[in-house]
């Protein structure tokens, strides 16, 4: 059993647990959020031993180089010493220039960073509520368009995060969020490609800022947006997505509803069913699945049969997890 | 001389090959059950390893590590006819790859080599 040595303590590892759970099962809490490897919220740094690899998937280079690990992936293999990342490590403090909402339940939270922020549209920041709680928000925003971040936040009920980005932030708070991380995001090696972009709720969030991000860099290929929700009402920005594909004759928006009234101009089904129907070979497709995680991890199934390369498959699931 | 995997086209082939195997792999009612519920992702980088290894790549693989790998899918009745299909669809791949025929035996026979590890016998 490695140990592992944290704020001077030493704690025993045992098989099959990660560093994350590790330190929680002895009540120290580290920040976390997805616990899959994801979010990036557990970052910590090595200072001896060493982190398998995997522990560092997704990481910058930078990053990786210097040791930093994730705590939910890392399945220690030797002793290792470690800490929480210095103070300022991937953090930015943000200002809430705007709260809009978008529809019954999701509002576009706006923040201004300071220090300019390196980002691409579609990548994700972690919004942090305080110094153990955070969670992942993708960027809806194109840099090179808007001045401001822009999150498309859902109200879950019962959560630590969301409710209280709804409720108790307030234009002018100051907030930390992360660094943006993330490969979903549009990359311009090949114009004419086909892409397909499917979403569910706020995961037209990072699709929103794909799909200008695109258009902006002269995407000639078709670019087919469905997005999909049980009601019509709770899809949103339905007008700016309309005028888009008017100005735009490549990009096509189909709002899909799933419920069982659909009302004229929406397809009848789940998003990712409408989409495969209506493209049957996806053979040199690039696809984007964004949203509930059942709905992706079916999406990119569906998505390889048809065709699509899982080299040009690119998803972010909104995992959330009900602990801190 | 050089090796099967240089012949066959090496880590070029596994890209081009592992979306047809893994295609075919997840159609299989035979055996796709075994693939359900592992992320996509990590899976498909498994099936470059396995690829890699039947065209007599560079692996560090041991028949150990064959046995502990497919332990938990022998426990789920992982057998036989299920290794089969298996070499059925790697054949089928290279195929529709136009992998020339000696090619494919020889891979196929680097696979069928580690049948008695995967199947834990
Ligand atoms: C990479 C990534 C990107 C993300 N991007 C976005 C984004 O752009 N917009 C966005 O709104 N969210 C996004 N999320 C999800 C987000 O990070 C949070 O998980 C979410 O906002 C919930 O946090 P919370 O603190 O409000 O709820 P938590 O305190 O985490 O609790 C959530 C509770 O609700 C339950 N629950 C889970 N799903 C549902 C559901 N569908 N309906 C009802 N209850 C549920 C959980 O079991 C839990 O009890 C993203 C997640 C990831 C990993
Ligand atoms: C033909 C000989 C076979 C070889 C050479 C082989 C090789 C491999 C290799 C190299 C891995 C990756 C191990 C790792 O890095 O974790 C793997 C994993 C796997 N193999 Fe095989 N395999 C064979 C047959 C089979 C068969 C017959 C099945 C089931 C029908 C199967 C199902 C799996 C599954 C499901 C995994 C992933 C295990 C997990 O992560 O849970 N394999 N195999
Ligand atoms: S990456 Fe570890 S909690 Fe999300």
């Amino acid at each position: 059993m490695p140990s592992i040595i944290y704020g001077g303590q030493s704690y025993q590892c045992k098989e099959h647990e990660s560093v994350l759970d590790c330190m929680t099962a002895h009540d120290v809490t580290i920040p976390s959020s997805c616990r899959a490897g994801l979010c990036q919220t557990c970052l910590m740094q090595a200072v001896t031993g060493r982190v398998p690899e995997v522990a560092q998937v997704g990481l910058k280079q930078t990053l990786a180089a210097q040791n930093y690990f994730l705590a939910c992936a890392c399945y220690p293999e030797e002793d290792i010493e470690v800490k929480l990342p210095s103070l300022g490590v991937g953090k930015y403090s943000a200002v809430v220039v705007d709260i809009n909402p978008l529809n019954a339940d999701i509002v576009c939270l706006e923040l201004s960073v300071g220090t300019k922020l390196n980002y691409k549209a579609g990548q994700f920041i972690n919004l942090h509520k305080d110094t153990i709680t955070a969670r992942s928000y993708s960027l809806a925003s194109v840099p090179e368009i808007d001045e401001h971040l822009h999150l498309h936040i859902r109200k879950l009920p019962n959560g630590h995060v969301s409710p209280w980005v709804h409720h108790a932030l307030k234009v002018g708070d100051s907030v930390d969020i992360s660094d943006a991380n993330g490969n979903c995001f549009y990359i311009a090696d090949n114009p004419d490609q086909n892409l397909l972009l499917i979403g569910t709720g706020s995961g037209l969030a990072p699709l929103y800022g794909i799909i200008r991000d695109a258009l902006i860099q002269g995407h000639r290929g078709a670019i087919k947006l469905y997005h999909g929700s049980k009601t019509a009402e709770s899809l949103y920005m339905s007008e700016e997505l309309k005028s888009l594909a008017v100005r735009y004759p490549n990009f096509a928006y189909t709002p899909c509803v799933s419920g069982h009234s659909v009302p004229r101009g929406f397809a009848s089904g789940r998003a990712h069913d409408v989409a495969i129907k209506e493209n049957q070979d996806l053979a040199g497709w690039r696809i984007f699945l964004c949203g509930h995680p059942e709905m992706v991890a079916t999406g990119k199934k569906l998505a390889f049969f048809a065709g699509a390369s899982m080299r040009d498959i690119y998803a972010d699931p909104f995992i959330s997890t009900a602990k801190i | 001389m050089s090796s099967l995997y240089e012949k066959i086209g090496g880590e070029g082939a596994v890209n081009a090959a592992v979306d047809i195997f893994y295609r075919k792999v997840l159609k299989d009612d035979r055996i796709k059950r075994f693939f359900d519920g592992v992320d996509m992702d990590k899976q498909a980088s498994k099936q470059k390893a396995f690829l890699t290894m039947a065209f007599g790549g560079p692996h560090n693989y041991t028949g150990e590590d064959m046995r502990k790998g497919h332990a938990h899918l022998v426990k789920q009745g992982l057998n036989d006819s299920h290794f089969d299909a298996v070499m059925e669809n790697l054949g089928a791949t290279l195929m529709e790859l136009n992998v020339p025929g000696e090619l494919i035996a020889q891979a196929a026979a680097i696979a069928e080599s580690t049948r008695k590890d995967v199947l834990g016998k």
